[in-house]
């Protein structure tokens, strides 16, 4: 029985280094395509434009009205957003990357490397450039559109707690796009994009849910992103948030609890379904299976 | 599973489902049928056959990245389709003719990056790889970024990476594809090098280079069509041809010769034609040497004349044809790839 810790610290240590591993791997390719300076007006920019697009649209849709509640809840909802296709392809697209463009993933396969946190470690890049664009995006809104957001106001512990479980579910829900493009040799390139842009719509980030038609409503109650994101809000602009329908009658406390709750459903599930995928990709033959697409 | 085998395999099959697209009625491929494989530990075990026969296919099966739809296998003791992760820890894989890496990382950041998967030291791993990479002879690339080496260095890369770890077993599929004369020799003389350091060391190597398995292998399987037809010595599975007469003969001819015209002559076991730059070179397997005189005159009565004849000894490309009736080349030329 002396062998069971020694196990533990060795797993331990091959989760840890996969993790890192792969973190440092991601950081040399997110950030080595290009030169330092371009690489950071790439960063800076990209989201800037993003949001410059919703506000130009909301200027013309509301003439102008900056000072209502709805821009801030849009703004941030906006902002925030940011993390969703960062984080969820940031995990699978690295099944693509290594399979098709580096044709590493069967190497990798074979190391003893944890897999899923492998995949976690490539995403931290990711999450940081996401980072990047997050505050980028609230600092021109600060600045520059009047987004009602006083420092000495917000709720630091809940929005750090609401941030890291959501991001860990971000993470989870990656795991099984992940799962998803290992079994899938073709079409895969775009299942992050396809499901960021599909969730938008439906996780109250730049309007209320109950813009939605009736039957479409329930989709975004199921998803755990729109109850994350009601608690970002919340804990930078609360007054602000608050004011909206789709949530009021449940208070932080009890949307913290739905999300802690749904990310460990959306955590346990994950881990099954990726490795359901995993066992059926080597069924299959399609862990090293390249389509030179 | 006994303690000192390094790779064993129990009535192993593969059989791929196959399917261009959605309209089309899925077909079986049948990639490996009832391989049964004993290495040794301490052995360079080579898998000789043409592309298709399914060499590949076991690797990936012994590697775990594949699972077998018959039998079972073990790698140094584990089974692979249940202790996928423990047998991990033990093998490593590099596989030739392929430009596999990333491309951004310099040569050393690649190899530094899976020396950290496998959990070895940082400064213990930049040793290593400075020591491979002079042997290999890339010692002056290794600051250089891997999408800017040519096909051959960034083999040598990946050969490095498969030579860089603490392991078991090593599994090398067809290591000097792609790879130039001077090279593949390098890397043939690395291999058994590498092997007579440490007696534990196991090494499984597939190859459809005759010389490449002649040259290293203590022990070969000939496979093709996913069947394994002999395994033994290059020694032993040459030996089985002793009752035969092998001729190389260099004839003049402006055409390809009637080759039925030769088969038919008593004695005659295999014939086989390619043209040269200048000349057409004969493959000729006979009963015995008598049987020469009626291929002279044969050759005469065609219009070729002779410019070289030489008896030889025979090799595995012999033991293949008479395993399989046709050569290596002959067989990939037609062969459904199952690799």
């Amino acid at each position: 029985m002396k062998g069971a810790p020694m196990q533990k610290s060795v797993q331990k240590s091959v989760n840890l280094r996969s993790f890192l591993t792969a973190s440092w791997l991601g950081w040399q390719i997110e950030s080595n395509w290009t030169d330092p300076f371009l690489f950071a007006t790439y960063s800076t920019i990209k989201p800037v434009a993003g949001a410059a697009i919703l506000v130009l649209m909301y200027s013309i849709v509301t003439q102008g009205n900056f000072d209502s509640p709805v821009f801030a809840y849009l703004y941030l909802g906006n902002a925030f957003y940011q993390y969703v296709p960062a984080v969820l392809t940031g995990v699978s697209w690295t099944i693509i990357d290594d399979r098709e463009h580096y044709r590493t993933l069967k190497y990798i396969y074979t190391a003893p490397v944890n897999i899923p946190f492998y995949l976690f470690g490539r995403a931290v890049a990711k999450f940081i450039v996401g980072t990047f664009g997050v505050v980028i995006t609230i600092a021109a809104g600060v600045l520059f559109l009047n987004v009602p957001l006083d420092w000495s106001r917000v709720d630091w512990p809940l929005f750090l707690v609401a941030l890291f479980l959501g991001v860990l579910m971000l993470a989870l829900s990656g795991l099984i796009l992940a799962g998803i493009t290992l079994m899938t040799a073709r079409h895969s390139y775009y299942i992050g994009d396809v499901v960021a842009g599909g969730l938008f719509l439906f996780t109250g980030a730049i309007f209320p849910l109950e813009v939605l038609p009736n039957w479409l409503r329930p989709i975004g109650y199921l998803l755990p992103i729109t109850y994350w994101l009601e608690l970002i809000r919340r804990s930078l602009v609360g007054a602000v948030a608050e004011a909206f329908p789709t949530f009021t009658a449940l208070s932080n406390g009890d949307l913290l609890l739905i999300l802690a709750a749904s990310s460990l459903v959306f955590g346990i599930a994950s881990i099954f379904i990726f490795r359901y995928c995993d066992h059926q990709a080597r069924e299959r033959g399609l862990i090293d299976q390249t389509t030179n697409y | 599973m006994s303690q000192n085998l390094a790779v064993k395999t129990e009535n192993l099959g593969r059989i791929y489902k196959i399917r261009n697209n959605r309209k089309e009625k899925q077909r079986e491929l049948l990639a490996l049928e009832n391989v049964n494989l004993e290495i040794r530990e301490g052995e360079l075990f080579g898998l000789l056959g043409p592309n298709g026969a399914g060499k590949t296919t076991l690797i990936k099966i012994l590697t775990t990245l594949l699972s077998p739809t018959s039998g079972r296998a073990w790698v140094a003791g584990l089974d692979v389709t249940r202790q996928p992760a423990e047998v991990r820890k033990r093998i490593n894989m590099v596989s030739g003719g392929e430009t596999s890496g990333y491309g951004l990382l310099t040569v050393r950041e690649n190899l530094w990056m899976f020396a950290q998967f496998y959990g070895i030291p940082s400064a213990e791993a930049n040793r290593r790889i400075k020591t491979l990479a002079e042997i290999v002879g890339i010692a002056d690339r290794l600051n250089t970024k891997s999408s800017d080496l040519s096909t051959g260095l960034r083999q040598k890369m990946n050969i490095i990476r498969g030579f860089l770890t603490d392991l078991e077993v090593l599994f090398l599929d067809e290591p000097t594809l792609g790879l130039d004369v001077g090279a593949s020799r390098d890397v043939r003389s690395f291999i058994r090098r590498w092997m007579d350091e440490n007696p534990h060391r196991t090494l499984l190597l597939t190859t459809h280079y005759m010389v490449e398995a002649e040259e290293l292998c203590d022990r070969v399987a000939i496979i093709n069509q996913g069947r394994v037809l002999a395994c033994d010595t290059p020694a032993r599975l040459k030996q089985n041809l002793r009752h035969e007469i092998f001729f190389q003969v260099w004839v003049d001819a402006s055409r390809l010769l009637d080759e039925y015209a030769f088969l038919r002559i008593n004695g005659v076991k295999h014939f086989h034609q390619s043209p040269e730059e200048d000349s057409l070179r004969l493959e000729i397997s006979l009963e015995e040497e008598a049987v020469l005189s009626e291929i002279i005159y044969e050759l005469t009565a065609q219009s070729a004349r002779i410019l070289r004849l030489e008896k030889r000894e025979p090799t595995l490309e012999d033991v293949f044809v008479q395993l399989v009736g046709q050569r290596m080349e002959e067989v990939e030329n037609v062969a459904v790839p199952a690799d």
